[in-house]
Order: C-alpha cells, then structure tokens, then sequence
C-alpha cells in the first residue's frame, strides 16, 4: 500500500506506445482499405484488436492500482477533470453535426430554393424548378425517392429506454453509496440490458430504413445529417454499454467503495452524456 | 537562495530508464518535453526545407524547378506541418517542461496520458507525411481542405482526414492533462492570480484546443465519407452546401491561430520583465486580455470568408466583431511596451527576441486589422497580402518567442550557458531576413498576386526575388540555431549557470529557486514560498 498522502506518479508507461500503434495501424488499413488495397482490412482488424488489449490491459492496471489503495483523492481529482473535459470534447463533436443540420436546414437549403437575397439568385439558375423543404435528398434528388423517419414509433420506445437506463444508472450509485450491493449490480444490469436493447432497435431501425423505406446514408443530405448524427450516437451507446458492463463485472467482483469509485462515476457520466445527445436527436433529427 | 529538495532522485528512487526505453515508456514530464521539443525542431526543418521549395520555384516568374501539383502539396504541407509539427509541439513541449515547475507540482496530472498524447501526435505525423510518397501526391488543396477541390486528392485523402484525427486526439490529451494539472496539481498558495502568465495563457490555450479539435475532425469526417460513402453534406446536387464545411472549419480554424498565439504571449510576459528588471505592467489585465481574445476568437470566424458570399448582416457583424480583438491584443502591446519604460534593461539574446516580437506582431496584427475592413478585403482576399499578414504573426511572433524561449530555459534545463555571441548573431539575421522575406509580400497582395501558385506576371518579378532571397538567408541562419542548441546541451560556453541563470529571475517564478540543471524530480514536496514579483507591488 502507497501512501496515501503522495501523488501517485507511474514511472513506466508500455500501453499508451502499444495503444498508439494499433490505432495507427487501424487506421492506415482503414485508408488503405478506402484506397482498394487488398491488404487493408486486414490490417485495420489487426489494428483495432492491438488497440481493444491495450484499453483492456491499461484499463486492468488502473484497476488494480485502484483497488490496492495507491490513488488519493487528488489523483481521483484529476482523473475526474480529465473525464469531464473529455466528455466536453465529445459535445464539441456531435455539436459540429448538430450544426451542420441546423445551417442545412434553415440556410443552405432555403437558399437552394431561391430564398433570399444574394446566393439564392445564383443558385436560381442552376437548380431553378427545385422547390426546397426538408426532408430533402436536393435538387439532383441524389440516392433516389426515399421515406423519411419518423419520430412516434421505434425512436419514442428508444427515447424512454434511454431515459429509463439514466434513472437505473443513478439508483445504481445510490446503492453503492449507501453500500448495497445487490441495488448496485441489479442498476447496472438493468442500465446494461436496456443499452443493449436500444442498440438493437437502433440496428432493427436502420435495417427499415435500408430495405423498406429507401432511406440510406446516399439519400442526400437528409439521409446523410440522419445517420451520421444518429450513427456517431450508435456507436457511443455501444461504447456506453461497453464500459457499464465492465463496472457491472467489476462490482460484481467487489471493486468500489462508497468513498472510491471514480470508474463508476466516469461510466455514469458518460451515460448520461449520450443519453442527453440522443434527447437533441429526437427533438432535432426525428421530430421536427 | 536556491530553496531546493536537494538529493530528491535518490529520496525518490526513480531515475530514468536506461538506453532508449527511456524515450519510449517514460512518464517524466521533462521527458516528455524534451521529447516534444526535439520532434517540433525536426519538424521546424522538414516545414522550412518545404517553404524553400516555395520560395525557390517563386525566385522568378515561369516554372523552374516543381510540377504545379507538387508546389500546391509543398504549400500545404509546409501549413500543416508548421502548424500541427512544429508550431504546436514546440509550446507542449514547453509547457510540459514549464508548467509543473512553475506551479510546483511533481508532475503533470496524468503521466500515463501524457505519454500517449506524444506519441499519437508522432502517429499523426509519420501518417500525414506518407502522403508525400503516395499515388497523386500529398494534399495539395490548401491546409483548409476545402471542398470539392480536396476531394479530387489521390490516395492521400483518407491518410490526410486519420492524420488529422490522431493530432486532434492528442491535442486533446495535452490540453484536458494541462487543465487537470493547473486545476488540481497548484502548490498550496500559488492562486490562480498568483500563476506566472505563462501558465495563464496556457490553460487558457487548452480550452480553446478542447473546444476545436473535435470540430476540425467532425468536418474532415464529413469529407471523407462525402468521399467515400456518398453522402452530401458538402454537395448541392444533395442538399449541401460547400461554404458548410468554410464556416466549420474556420470555427476550428480561427481559434487554432490563437492557440499558437496565446503562448506566445505568455512566454513574452515571462521574458520583458526579466530583462527589465521591472514587474509585468498590469499583471491582472493581460490575464483578462487573453480571456477575451479566447472568447472572442470563436465568434469571429467568417472573416477568412467575406467574399464568399454572406448576407450582408453577417459581413457587418463578423467585420465588427474582428476589430474588437484589435482593443485586448492592444492592452497587450502597451503592457509589454510600459513594462520595458524606464527599466534597466539588457538587451541578451530571449529579450531582443522579445523586443522584435512586440514590433513586428503588432505590425501583422495591424494588417490583420486592415482585412477585418470586409469591403476592403475583397481586394485583400486570397492575395500576398494575407501570407505576409500571417506570417507576421506566426513567424516574428510565434517562432521568434520559441527561440526566446529556447534561449531563456535552455541554460535552466542543461546547466549550460548558451554563446551570446552566436545568439545575437542568430537573432540579427533572423530578425532582418525575415522583414527582406515577408514585408515585400505586402506589396505583392496588394498589386494583386494570388497565393498558392507556382508561377505569376512580370509585374511581381523583383519582390518575389527578393522575398526568395530573404527565405534562403532565414532558412540557413536557422542552422545555426541549431548548432547553438547542440553546443549548449553538449557543454555550452563551458560556463556554468546559476539556480537562478538572469538576474533575480527566482523573484518572478519558481522554476528558478531550483538548481540548474533542473533535476529529473522536481517538487515532490511542494514549495513554500510562492514568488510575487511577476504581480508588481505585491
């Protein structure tokens, strides 16, 4: 056992260069694969397998770092601040999405369609019988007729389990803060099993859109800000749900106390944050 | 004088790794500075070499010695790897050297991250630079990346969008670590009104990266599966728009100026009072100042894209909201400026660095007020006049600070004196060349010649040439930055330095308390006393 007084400063670190490499190397077979070389996906599964043990093996030596004692408070400080401002780089992120809807939508479109002064003359030559509106695929109708989304049937049961998975998640802490630990594990198994399920509606979704409503990632660009916004929101869940069934498996370990659990919280934060992104896609993407 | 935990490697029992496993694996943050330090000043040379290779081909009018194609790569290359290899790097490497010393923390907040965010701006680097040896070349469509143009790049187009994912992640790596580490690593006492400005401007610095990186890689996603996988967000037969993708990426980009700017401020803030022997005029304000420079710089962004096409409210408002910069940028100057009235001052190599640097930045930051004017920078846009403009602010500013800065802490990190001869020379030819490279391009916009081509009109023909020849000479004299940096780490002059290397500099920051060279362990014991004088009449 460390002190408890002193800042916990590793001396060695072999992940973050091993880590590194496979990202790289998940990424350049990513490009080259794009490119048409044969090779490339390959390499990118290699990559991406290089990069799943890092995270497994960095993620099991924070762990057991934890677990003996050898964080203080402060390091747990840090460890939030570093967590919380990742969180807000991600918001960055999806508001870049957010964004380029809303310009699309209330700009650029209306003015495809000859609204305005100044850009929309000169577009009236080129996409002159184009009647703008939204959902649009634009004035070449690129990807062909398609039906777009709507927000009351699958994305609605989406929006409660999502908003059911944030109440579990936090009746989970509170079992842990007041250290009862089958309210714990049964929180976090309900919060697992209710991410899980969203994404599998979210697949079942896509699979409509895809084969029955003629709706893909080439229908212009509402089918692009819908997957793509919805897509990068997909997959956080999945990261989401990842990461909670790890804090689900290590609870059921044992691991945390009442007073250290900074791995829970950084899950549950992270829960939250997706599950916020997700309210601004129904209201944003599926309802208006 | 020097309050120092002295024999703090043997109390701690951790020295560094033997051989070049030590690189690789190492936590240290002086490490890990070293190690940014050295890859930005490899990329100092590789971006330069590339700018000659402009320079060369723009000697004369006609073409002389590149393809048009690969002159448009070496021009964006040579942005990119200034910007993202050299530029950055560099005030990482020296915050990670700097900022635990100065706020006396034993390290930065998370070791293990640090190391990562290394080595992913190494990856980032090794993946833009492939694209120089791919099928159609390295990007060539300007570091904007602007569509449609960008999107007819060869095979190097996914390689350019990963690259800039792996630099984006590691900027955000080093800024959330500078956050945690001025947050929540501070010795008892040292305030937030009690940092050095360099620490100020630091975190002030990683919000903005914090805020724009995840942009700046939301919009090269966007190319690259409009590339890809047919979507049309930048494509109006779809429904996009390609000014979409100007107004994302100046969101990222104009605050990204400024995240190479804002140190540079810092840093100027550390050395005046120094060699004045005076405290920072208005301390408290020029901490005020960077703020809002930070906040104003996400809200100005359609300046680099007047005469795109903007309703005419937008031109007003964003010409409006430019100049304010123009009222704290200019607190600054007359800061610095007060600071050195009536000093007594010397005039070693870090501060002629930083008298030329308060000159010629205000000289780029009033051209940068003459295109904020939007009618007026219709006849400015996309001319010579926008290239001498930045690069007075990024070449006699950022890079002169960094060789300040280099001068300052070099002899503090070794033990070594550096040759003040050989510094004053370095810095006499720096500072004349660089006016002979970039003041004739002022004339050159404003007659109207465009950037980014290989060839132009008689009419340019002399200034070009002697442009080209104010490159060659600061181009070379760089050399001998280089040879004074290695002979300093390498012994120096052969004299040692004091704890506190300049005059009573222990007054104004904590790195000086402790002796030279720093050792690897610093502050694991936090400081008691917190040095004052940098606040003035405290």
């Amino acid at each position: 056992m460390a002190s408890n007084n002193t800042y916990y400063i590793p001396h060695k670190a072999t992940w973050p260069v091993v880590g590194t490499a496979g990202l790289m190397m998940m990424m350049a077979g990513f490009a080259n694969y794009l490119n048409g070389a044969a090779t490339g996906s390959t390499f990118m599964v290699i990559g991406l397998m290089i990069f799943i043990i890092m995270f497994a093996g960095w993620f099991s030596l924070q762990a057991i770092e934890s677990e003996r004692g050898m964080l203080n408070v402060q390091v747990g400080v840090s460890y939030r601040m570093g967590m919380l401002w990742f969180i807000f780089s991600e918001i960055m992120f999806f508001a870049v999405f957010f964004s380029a809807l809303w310009y699309i939508r209330n700009l650029s479109v209306p003015w495809l369609g000859g609204e305005g002064f100044g850009p929309g003359r000169s577009t009236e030559m080129l996409w002159g019988d184009y009647v703008s509106g939204w959902p649009t695929n634009g004035p070449g109708n690129v990807g062909g007729e398609f039906e777009p989304m709507g927000a009351w049937g699958l994305p609605f049961v989406n929006t409660l389990i999502l908003l059911s998975s944030g109440v579990t998640v936090t009746w989970a802490h509170w079992g842990l803060l007041q250290n009862k630990r089958k309210q714990l594990i049964k929180g976090l198994a309900a919060t697992v099993v209710l991410g899980f399920t969203f994404v599998a509606f979210q697949a079942y979704e896509y699979y409509e859109a895809y084969h029955e409503m003629g709706l893909t990632l080439g229908s212009g660009v509402y089918g692009s800000t819908f997957f793509m916004l919805t897509g990068f929101h997909g997959l956080h869940v999945t990261i989401g749900a990842i990461i909670l069934s790890v804090i689900l498996f290590r609870s059921w370990k044992g691991h945390f106390t009442p007073e250290n659990h900074f791995a829970f919280e950084g899950a549950a934060w992270y829960w939250h944050f997706v599950d916020v992104v997700w309210l601004g896609l129904f209201i944003f993407v599926y309802l208006l | 004088m020097s309050a120092v935990i002295a024999g703090h490697d043997e109390q701690h029992g951790h020295g560094p790794e033997k051989g070049i496993l030590r690189w690789i694996v190492t936590t240290n943050h002086k490490d890990i500075g070293t190690l940014y330090l050295v890859t930005a000043l490899a990329m100092f040379f590789v971006g330069g070499a590339m700018a000659l290779v402009i320079r060369a081909e723009l000697f004369e009018p006609g073409l002389q010695f590149v393809e048009p194609q690969f002159f448009n790569s070496m021009v964006t290359m040579h942005a990119l790897v200034m910007v993202f290899g050299a530029v950055m790097p560099a005030f990482v490497g020296l915050a990670n050297w700097m900022i635990p010393v100065m706020i006396g923390a034993p390290d930065m907040a998370l070791p293990r991250m640090n190391n990562m965010s290394f080595w992913m701006l190494i990856a980032g680097l090794l993946m833009i630079s492939s694209t120089l040896f791919m099928e159609g070349g390295a990007p060539a469509a300007g570091w904007t990346f602007y569509p449609p143009l960008v999107l007819q790049t060869g095979n190097a187009l996914p390689f350019a969008v990963f690259a800039v994912h792996l630099l984006g992640i590691s900027s955000i790596m080093g800024a959330i670590n500078i956050i945690a580490t001025i947050f929540n690593m501070r010795a008892p006492g040292m305030t937030l009104m009690k940092m050095p400005l360099f620490v100020w401007t630091w975190m002030i610095t990683a919000f903005l990266l914090i805020a724009i990186m995840p942009v700046f890689a939301g919009a090269v996603t966007m190319l690259l599966t409009d590339r890809f996988f047919d979507t049309s967000f930048f494509d109006a037969a779809g429904g996009g728009d390609p000014v979409l993708y100007q107004h994302i990426f100046w969101f990222f980009g104009h605050p990204e100026v400024y995240v190479m700017i804002l140190p540079t401020f810092g840093i100027a803030s550390t050395i005046i009072p120094t060699f004045a022997r005076k405290p920072l005029f208005g301390y408290t304000s020029m901490v005020y100042a960077t703020a809002s420079i930070a906040f104003l710089s996400f809200i100005v962004w359609s300046h680099h894209m007047f005469t795109v096409g903007m309703p005419v409210a937008g031109e007003l408002y964003f010409m409006y909201a430019t100049m304010l910069i123009a009222i704290p940028t200019g607190v600054k100057v007359f800061n610095w400026t007060a600071t050195m009235w009536k000093g007594s001052m010397t005039f070693e190599a870090p501060m002629l660095f930083c008298i030329a640097f308060v000159v010629l930045f205000t000289m780029g930051g009033f051209t940068g007020l003459m295109m904020a004017i939007a009618p007026a920078d219709f006849q400015y846009h996309d001319t010579y006049f926008i290239v001498a403009h930045f690069h007075y602010t990024l070449v006699p500013a950022s890079i002169f600070i960094l060789m300040a800065a280099t001068y300052y802490w070099l002899p503090k990190w070794t033990g070594n004196m550096y040759d003040e001869r050989l510094a004053k020379l370095h810095f006499w030819l720096s500072a004349v060349s660089v006016n002979i490279l970039f003041f004739p391009q002022h004339f050159l916009g404003l007659a109207g010649m465009p950037r980014r081509i290989p060839d132009y009109a008689v009419q340019f023909a002399d200034w070009n040439m002697i442009s080209s020849i104010g490159a060659f000479i600061f181009g070379f004299s760089q050399l001998l930055f280089l040879y004074i940096v290695i002979k300093t780490i390498r012994g120096g002059t052969g004299e040692k330095v004091t704890a506190e290397v300049w005059e009573d500099a222990r007054k104004h920051s904590l790195e000086w308390t402790l002796p030279s060279p720093l050792p690897y362990h610093t502050f694991s014991t936090p400081p008691t006393k917190i040095p004052t004088e940098h606040l003035g009449g405290h």
